[in-house]
Parts: C-alpha cells; sequence; structure tokens
C-alpha cells in the first residue's frame, strides 16, 4: 500500500466515523430515514456495478435477492435470533446466485437481462402462491426492536463491506480478469482466463450483498408482502442510480445513488402516482446523454482539459 | 532445430455442416523450428489455427502437445498449457494501457506471474518488439504496426510452447514489412517454436524452416520452402491448371 492510498484509506474512515453519529443527532428522523435510503441504495448499487461495471452485464435480479433476504428474515424472525438470519439471508442470495449464474451466464446480452427480470417476478409469484394457499396471509409481520438507527448502523457497515470486497477485487487477478473479460471474451479465454468462473463469483458477491441488505432492512417495514420485497422497480431503480453515477469507478455509483435518492423523494411526495413513468423517463435520459456515468463524464472532461494543456 | 515434437497435428478434420474446412490433416512441429502453413484464400488455415488454439474443437482427430492431449479442450486450458496466438484481426483491449494488454498474457497463461513480476515481465516484452516507450499509453493512440507489436508482446509475455501468428505480416507497408520479418526472424533465432499462416511469399522464404501447404483444407506438399512452393500441385493450387 503506497501514501496515497493510505492516506484514501484514513479518510473514507473518518467520513464513516462521521456517519456513524448521524443516528446521535436531536430531531434527525427525517435525515435518519433519508439516510437509511441513501445507504441501503449505496450498497445495491455498488455491489451491482462490481459484477455489472467490468462484464457489461445488466442484472435485473437485484430485487429477487433483496425480497429473499428480506423474506427470510420475515418468516423465521419467532424462531432464530435476529444476526442469525442476517447470515442465512446472506448464505442464500449467495446460493441463489450461483444457481442462476451458472444457468445464465452463458447467455449473452438481451438474454440475460431478461431472465433475471424474470426470475425476481417468477420468486415473487410463488411466494404469493405459496402465502395465498398454505399460510392463509398474504403478508407477514415483521416486529423487533431494532430501531432506525441500528438498521443505519448495519447498512453502514455493509457499505464499508462492500467497498473493501470491491477494492480487494480490483487489486486482485480476479479483478484484472473481469476488465479482460469485459473487453473481450474471446482474447481472455485465448490469455488462460476461466471467464464463466470469473463472472459467477462477482454475481455471487452482488446476490450476497442484495440479500444482506434486505435482511438488514425488514425489520424497517414491519410487514412485508412480495409485492413490496420483490418490486421490479427497486431492480430498476438500482441500476439507473449506478449508472447515472458510473460503473467503471468504485465510488461511482455512490454518485449516482445520492442525487437520485433526493430526487426521488420529492417524485414519491409529489407525484406519487407517476412514479413509474418518471424512472422510465430518467432512464432514458441517462443512458441517452451520460452513458459513462456522471464520474466517466467527468474524467472525460478532465482528460480533454489535460489534453488540451498538454498540446 | 531440435528433434523433439512439440506440437502434432493427426489426421484433424474439421466439418462446418457440409463444407469440410480441414481434412484429415496431419503434421508436427518441432522444437524450435518456424513452420510455415500457407495455401490460397480459403484453403482452411486460419481454421487450422483455430483448431489448434481451441477456438473451435476438431470434428475429428487428435492435436498434441507434448504428450498432452488438447483437441477439445477449451482455450484457457490450451493457452496455460503453453500455446499463445495473434489474430487475423488485431484484438486488443481498448481500455486498458498498452503495458495492461501485454500483462493479460503474463498473469493467466502459460507463465502466471502476478504483481510487480508480472508488470517488469510485460514491459521487457514491450522492449523485446521494441516499443518499450508506448508502456503507458492507451491503445488508441497507437498505429496499426504498432498494435501488432502489443499483440504479439502479449502472446510471448506467456512464455509459450507454440507461438501462432496469424498473418502477422498481413497489411503492413514495406518499411514496416521489413522490421517485421526481422522481429520473426529474431524470434526464431532465440529459439520459439513458432507456426505462422502468412501470405507474404518473401516471409515464407526468408523465415520457414519448413512449410506445409494446404489446399481446400487438404495437405497437398510439405518441405523446406523452396521445395515446396516448387511442387507442381502447389503451383496449380495457386495459379490454376494452365499455368502448372
Amino acid at each position: 500500500m503506497n501514501r496515497r492510498e493510505l492516506g484514501g484509506v484514513v479518510l473514507v474512515a473518518v467520513v464513516f466515523g462521521l456517519l456513524a453519529c448521524l443516528p446521535l443527532l436531536k430531531d434527525a428522523s427525517y435525515l435518519l430515514s433519508l439516510s437509511v435510503e441513501i445507504a441501503m441504495y449505496t450498497v445495491l448499487a455498488t455491489s451491482w456495478a462490481l459484477f455489472s461495471g467490468p462484464t457489461h452485464y445488466i442484472s435485473l435480479a437485484t430485487a429477487a435477492f433483496y425480497g429473499l433476504g428480506a423474506y427470510l428474515v420475515a418468516a423465521g424472525i419467532n424462531v432464530f435470533p435476529y444476526p442469525v438470519l442476517v447470515g442465512l439471508a446472506g448464505i442464500a442470495g449467495g446460493v441463489l446466485a450461483a444457481l442462476v449464474g451458472l444457468a445464465t451466464l452463458r447467455l449473452s446480452g438481451v438474454y440475460f437481462v431478461i431472465f433475471t427480470l424474470g426470475l425476481a417476478e417468477l420468486i415473487r409469484q410463488v411466494v404469493t402462491w405459496v402465502q395465498n394457499n398454505f399460510t392463509g396471509s398474504r403478508g407477514l409481520y415483521v416486529l423487533t426492536n431494532i430501531t432506525q438507527s441500528i438498521i443505519f448502523w448495519e447498512l453502514l457497515a455493509l457499505a464499508a463491506l462492500v467497498f473493501l470486497v470491491g477494492w480487494l477485487v480490483a487489486r486482485s487477478r480476479l479483478g484484472f480478469a473481469l476488465r479482460i473479460i469485459g473487453n473481450d471474451e474471446l482474447v481472455a479465454a485465448h490469455s488462460g482466463i476461466h471467464s464463466a468462473a470469473a463472472k459467477l463469483v462477482l454475481f455471487v458477491i452482488s446476490g450476497i450483498f442484495a440479500a444482506l441488505v434486505g435482511a438488514v432492512i425488514a425489520p424497517r417495514f414491519t410487514y412485508i408482502e412480495p409485492g413490496i420485497a420483490f418490486s421490479p422497480e427497486l431492480s430498476f431503480q438500482v441500476v439507473i442510480m449506478a449508472l447515472l453515477g458510473g460503473v467503471h469507478r468504485l465510488w461511482g455509483p455512490l454518485v449516482g445513488v445520492i442525487p437520485f435518492t433526493l430526487l426521488w423523494e420529492l417524485i414519491a411526495a409529489h407525484f406519487p402516482t407517476q412514479t413509474v413513468l418518471l424512472l422510465g423517463l430518467a432512464f432514458l435520459l441517462i443512458v441517452y446523454f451520460i452513458p459513462n456515468g456522471v464520474v466517466g463524464g467527468i474524467e472525460s472532461a478532465l482528460e480533454r482539459f489535460r489534453g488540451s494543456q498538454r498540446g | 532445430m531440435g528433434e523433439r515434437t512439440v506440437l502434432e497435428l493427426q489426421a484433424v478434420s474439421k466439418r462446418f455442416g457440409g463444407l469440410v474446412a480441414v481434412d484429415r490433416l496431419s503434421f508436427a512441429v518441432r522444437e524450435n523450428e518456424l513452420l510455415g502453413l500457407i495455401g490460397p484464400n480459403g484453403s482452411g488455415k486460419t481454421t487450422v489455427m483455430n483448431l489448434i488454439s481451441g477456438a473451435l474443437a476438431p470434428s475429428a482427430g487428435e492435436i498434441f502437445l507434448g504428450e498432452r492431449l488438447i483437441s477439445a479442450r477449451p482455450p484457457r486450458h490450451i493457452a496455460r498449457a503453453g500455446v499463445a496466438r495473434t489474430f487475423q484481426l488485431v484484438r486488443l483491449l481498448p481500455s486498458l494501457t498498452v503495458l495492461e494488454n501485454v500483462m493479460a498474457g503474463a498473469v493467466f497463461g502459460h507463465k502466471r506471474l502476478w504483481g510487480r513480476e508480472a508488470r517488469n515481465h510485460a514491459a521487457r516484452q514491450l522492449d523485446r518488439v521494441g516499443i518499450g516507450g508506448a508502456a503507458s499509453l492507451p491503445t488508441s493512440a497507437l498505429t496499426y504496426v504498432d498494435e501488432k507489436r502489443i499483440e504479439l508482446a502479449r502472446a510471448l509475455a506467456s512464455d509459450p510452447r507454440v507461438l501462432l501468428l496469424d498473418e502477422w505480416l498481413a497489411g503492413l507497408n514495406p518499411t514496416e514489412l521489413e522490421t517485421g520479418i526481422g522481429l520473426i526472424r529474431s524470434l526464431r533465432e532465440e529459439g520459439r517454436t513458432i507456426i505462422m499462416v502468412e501470405h507474404v511469399m518473401d516471409a515464407i522464404r526468408s523465415l520457414c524452416d519448413r512449410c506445409v501447404v494446404v489446399s481446400s483444407g487438404v495437405k497437398i506438399a510439405e518441405g523446406t520452402p523452396d521445395d515446396a512452393l516448387s511442387d507442381q500441385e502447389v503451383i496449380r493450387a495457386y495459379l490454376g491448371d494452365e499455368n502448372a
């Protein structure tokens, strides 16, 4: 680790330390609730970008993993201690991602996108069917004494973890392999890279994180039903935020998450019935005008600026 | 030239539906040898390269690297076993720097280095092909011949037992061609084992130890370049019956 990297680590640690003090502020419940949203989407979008950034595989399965985590907690909260359930959710998310990955990572482009979207929908329908036929109720209560502050701290810890994992991956052979795969899969194979395995590992990592987020956030809902837990809107939002920020840098998605979450708050408050329409519109605008995200745009502008200075 | 056989094709065939692109082709490459694989357009040369590197699986027959059976193995296994290649149309990794492009060969191939070792090794390969100064440039800043050099450096970085050059000299201007031929000659003198698909006859005559001539997927001649190129059947294949 060189001096610059050490400085970066210290800075990140300080920022996380300050953020962790947020729940201690008085009368900050609105700010805290907003921060929970931001922390949640940061973990989801960053872990999504770990896989989709280098491989260019657009996964719409976030809601499937997230919903799985949330439902595991809801179903087991009266039987198991909460931390055990969070752990189980992570494992379940990883296993589901591995199964899906093995079946689908050979699919290319649009087939993969459709499959992942279908997966979340399939699980939602199965859960609904099971509940309608066997449990007699549509949803589940999640009654705990876990406060918003605890949820925020948990999400903050997950965010720190996802950045750590992303940083380690980027420095590893695996990260290098993924960059090569993203450029040219044929060259990757002829260089000796097992591309299916490399993609699978990253997909499993992103699945684990999404399931953990679902498990951590579940107590906040108090009542969970399939429509909330497996909402396809969530998958799209994660994709939009990550693309808005930029997926080529580890901290890129964060740059998209913050403004988008704030904007979303406004939209949900003022146009509650048009959210999906506006979501689609945002998607179009971002893909059309800032395909490399805000971070990518800034970087190429800087590059041009330096170029003109040199020239 | 060594006596040991490094790579051997035994009655290898490749069919695409009804089309037989390669028909029971057999030949062997010995250690330190530069073998030219030549033939008219569409004779199946690139298909042979793809069969050796694993991009395609043979419909019949076997390919051995030393004692190891490599036919029908995935390309990553063949690369790790020690076969490296360049592509007919250059394939660089555009979002990586020049040095990182070359590192791809050093990190995952036959050699498997990492960290500073891989970096230094890749830098040496860039020096080796004569563009050591370009290491930190993006690939978009390169000329065509330099792109070809990067690809060659990437293949060399894995320290392969067999190097496959698929028309590496194609598309170069006369000056570049001279440099390119010099570079391949120096690789041969280093003791590399190379299979080269090529159309540039001067290069074949001056570089190859032996030639295998294929036409419509069938081997029609084999021997030193002079012998092979003066073979009646070879002339007929290239120029048509009336000139033979």
